[in-house]
């Protein structure tokens, strides 16, 4: 039998361990990622030219990065590595692909999805100033740049990746104005039990927020984030929230990195027509996953953050799990007792992601009563007031008709960023629970593609 | 309450029987509208959204022409904004036989009130200076336009519900038969929808229903392939349509007032009509994309967001099925409108109304028997 053609989706912890894991079975597996570098957003490699230590980049997570950095460097050769290279549709069993403006259709037999996961954002008045970024964002800016969004910056949002970043711009020297949480702090105390299930994570979470307070950052909890103030002329300008007794205070400053912990990046399973179920403590629609990262499709896989959020270390494990799956299903040996110790590995590693879960919640409150002001669709500038017009005047309770009516999730983001906060609204205007309103068809390209775009001629 | 009644009843809630409905409640029929989904779902709400009349044959003007009518008071009627633009409609072509087929066309059509002009090159690329080098001539429509598809249809049947109209959505129908002087309707859930007259207007779906009645059509089910771009400013005014003599290498466009260009064309493909699913292939994307910087060389520093696609009826001869049946006394049909319905939708609401509620219309509608598919119920029988 002929070699099956694997092609894997994405070079962070996930697709390079599960390249390398089918290169050690001695398949050549093609690895397509959009970034310029491997390592994913996690491990992002910085430009040729910056020089900046692993400990500098990476902190705690240095030994991570390099070790998942040299061993992409090994397969080097043995596989073929398409950076810069946008997976832009799936259709008819082939991934379609364009890098520098040309297009190609790769058949594959086996289809490993690692396209990792973006910030979770939740609308707040004012979101559009110049100014506003996505912790990712704010992250990459620091990773691969080693720029600040601001000179003076507020962390808004909830989630671990808020004190990460914040920490990280403390430690470059930028001037943290403030990190204010949606979660309430009880939260976190009764997650602690899950959290539990990876000491090492929890300290480690523990020490950041220690560092920020030690560095003079006012950390709040339980706040309601009300408006980042500012205006077309001078951009973000503040940010005001109530706090958790209720007071209204506002914080200076000149750029705000938000996001509300991570959600999947679920377009290609969508496009590979994988099944979708909706998950109630994250209140949103994942793709539906089998053994080992199998999906309802065959020959199409899941792993890492792409599949669900569980962080770096899981991905590596999802990654070799999703690879030893392909390998089961077109007949290769893989070891058993590894396989089991994998999955062992990776049970704890959910455990811990419902504590997160659980420690901070997406506030489906606050973004089902955002101002009716408010703009819930950044990419076509929908406020949160005409999306519940159509909702009660024109009757679309279903989120792909309120799409059609308001035109929420129509823009380039596809919905990426406003379609978890837009359900919300729709849901709370109808009367409705979230499930109830359905989940945005995904529809190609998954990134915008250049019209200038031509087919390879073959 | 499982047992509805009513005068007519209508199967299929897209644009056809949405306005069908809307136009007999202005005449104080009483009506039922019957959709699986939700109204204006299908091919009335994904398609290209052009209310175009150059271009259609002849014979078909004056539907077309009653259609325009409509639109252009489509406030007044039905109370709602549908984003309709009336900046005109422009073909371009590429070749001496392209120009030819032009002049034709704007020769034949002139007593049609369509006010076609031919332009030279020189005086297109005057008129319109974003347009490619390589286009030799063009005809220009100026009262042509487009609107919104995905408003369209659902406000029509918005306003059907406030004229009085009984629409029930979410309601799939299993079949609809004649018992004793009255149809009958029967849903999935078994609710029965009764009226001694019934329109079908179910779309790519029509011909499974004229089937029952003993009329088979020969339809063909396909999945037009759009998509559209970023916003960028309002810059291009017409339509634009090129002419093409290899059909999948056709392309088109328009600018939505907020400055997304929607490009259709580039051929059609195969649907699951038993899903209801209809997919966009991405070679017909790149095709497509590959011709449209031909027309405007501009395209190409832009890029496309989405892509979409639908379930459309089409005939074998190109015309609708509209008109009374031939072999059951009250039963209508106004279906497969061949991806050309958008514009004629309100029109034919217009004139069915008519024909159902005077027993004739003063639009001429007999090249859309479905008699002239009678040989084929002979051979199927």
């Amino acid at each position: 039998m002929a070699q099956p053609r694997v092609i894997i989706v994405g070079a962070g912890p996930s697709g390079v361990r599960c390249a390398e894991t089918l290169v050690a079975a001695g398949l050549r597996p093609t690895v397509v990622d959009e970034n310029r570098r491997d390592g994913g957003q996690i491990y992002r490699r910085q430009p040729d030219n910056f020089t900046r230590p692993y400990a500098k980049l990476y902190g705690t997570e240095a030994g991570s990065a390099q070790a998942l950095h040299e061993s992409f460097d090994a397969l080097r050769g043995k596989i073929e590595y398409l950076p810069e290279t946008l997976a832009w549709n799936i259709f008819g069993g082939k991934l379609h692909i364009a890098k520098n403006e040309l297009a190609s259709a790769l058949p594959y037999d086996a289809l490993v999805i690692c396209s990792g996961a973006t910030d979770r954002l939740m609308p707040v008045k004012g979101w559009h100033h110049a100014g506003t970024y996505s912790l990712g964002a704010s992250q990459i800016a620091l990773k691969a740049q080693a720029c600040a969004i601001g000179r003076q910056i507020v962390f808004l949002g909830t989630g671990p990746l808020l004190y990460l970043v914040a920490s990280q711009y403390v430690k470059a020297g930028a001037n943290v104005a403030a990190v204010l949480d949606t979660s309430p702090f009880m939260r976190r105390v009764a997650a602690l039990p899950k959290l539990l299930a990876r000491p090492a994570v929890l300290r480690n979470g523990l020490k950041l927020v220690g560092q920020l307070k030690r560095a003079g950052v006012q950390v709040l909890t339980g706040i309601t984030p009300l408006e980042i103030t500012g205006s077309p002329e001078t951009g973000v300008q503040g940010v005001v929230i109530r706090d958790s007794r209720g007071k209204v205070r506002s914080f200076d400053c000149d750029a705000v990195a938000m996001g509300y912990h991570l959600r999947p990046e679920t377009q290609l399973a969508d496009l590979a027509r994988c099944a979708f179920r909706f998950d109630q403590e994250t209140r949103q629609w994942l793709p539906e996953i089998g053994e080992d990262g199998r999906t309802s499709v065959q020959g199409v896989y899941l792993a890492g953050d792409g599949m669900r959020v569980l962080g770096a270390d899981a991905a590596e494990i999802g990654g070799r799990l999703a690879a030893m799956a392909v390998l089961k299903d077109f007949g290769f040996e893989v070891q058993e007792d590894k396989l089991q110790r994998l999955r062992a590995e990776q049970a704890s590693m959910e455990r811990f992601r419902q504590g997160l879960v659980q420690a901070f919640p997406w506030p489906a409150q606050q973004a089902a009563q955002l101002p009716d002001e408010t703009i819930v669709c950044r990419c076509e500038a929908i406020t949160a007031g005409e999306l519940r017009r159509v909702v009660c005047e024109m009757g679309a309770q279903e989120a792909n008709r309120a799409k059609a009516f308001s035109r929420v999730g129509m823009g380039r983001c596809q919905g990426r960023y406003c379609g978890n906060a837009g359900a919300e609204v729709i849901a709370h205007a109808a009367g409705v629970p979230v499930e109830q309103v359905g989940r945005l068809r995904g529809q190609a390209p998954v990134k915008p593609l250049s019209i200038a775009v031509r087919e390879e001629q073959e | 309450m499982n047992a509805h009644r009513a005068d007519v009843v209508i199967v299929g809630g897209g644009i056809m029987g949405a306005a069908t409905a809307f136009f007999l409640r202005k005449r104080g029929v009483s009506v039922i509208l019957l959709e699986r989904g939700l109204i204006g779902q299908q091919a009335s709400g994904v398609n290209f959204g052009n209310t175009r009349r150059m271009g259609r044959p002849v014979e078909e003007l004056p539907l077309s022409n009653r259609s325009r009518a409509t639109w252009l008071k489509f406030k007044e009627l039905f109370g709602e904004d549908v984003e309709l633009l009336l900046n005109g409609h422009l073909r371009v072509g590429f070749t001496p036989a392209h120009e030819e087929r032009m002049a034709k066309y704007a020769q034949d059509a002139k007593d049609f009130g369509l006010g076609m002009q031919m332009l030279s090159a020189k005086a297109l690329h005057e008129r319109f200076p974003y347009l490619g080098p390589e286009i030799t001539a063009g005809c220009h429509a100026p009262y042509d336009g487009h609107a919104n598809p995905r408003l369209a249809a659902p406000a029509i049947g918005r306003a059907a519900v406030r004229e009085g109209a009984q629409v029930f959505e979410n309601t799939e129908i299993v079949s609809v038969e004649k018992e004793g002087e009255d149809f009958c309707a029967t849903a999935a859930d078994g609710r029965t929808f009764r009226a001694p007259v019934a329109l079908i207007t179910a779309g790519a779906w029509g011909n499974r229903i004229s089937t029952s009645f003993g009329e088979p059509v020969p339809m063909i089910v396909k999945a037009p392939q759009m998509c559209v771009t970023e916003p960028v400013p309002y810059a291009i005014g017409p339509t634009i349509g090129a002419s093409t003599d290899v059909p999948e290498q056709l392309v088109f466009f328009r600018q939505v007032a907020r400055g997304n260009i929607v490009i259709g064309g580039g051929g059609h493909e195969p649907v699951d009509l038993e899903n209801r699913r209809a997919y966009v292939n991405p070679r017909r994307t790149l095709i497509k994309l590959a011709q449209a910087p031909r027309v405007m060389p501009a395209f190409k520093h832009l890029s496309i967001i989405r892509v979409w696609s639908g379930i459309e009826g089409y005939m074998e001869d190109s015309r609708s099925v509209m008109g009374p049946s031939a072999r059951v006394p009250g039963l209508y049909y106004a279906f497969g409108f061949c991806g050309e319905g958008f514009q004629l939708g309100p029109g034919v609401g217009d004139v069915m109304a008519e024909l159902i509620h005077t027993g004739a219309t003063t639009t001429p509608i007999e090249r859309y028997h479905i008699g002239r598919f009678a040989k084929l119920a002979t051979q199927a029988a």
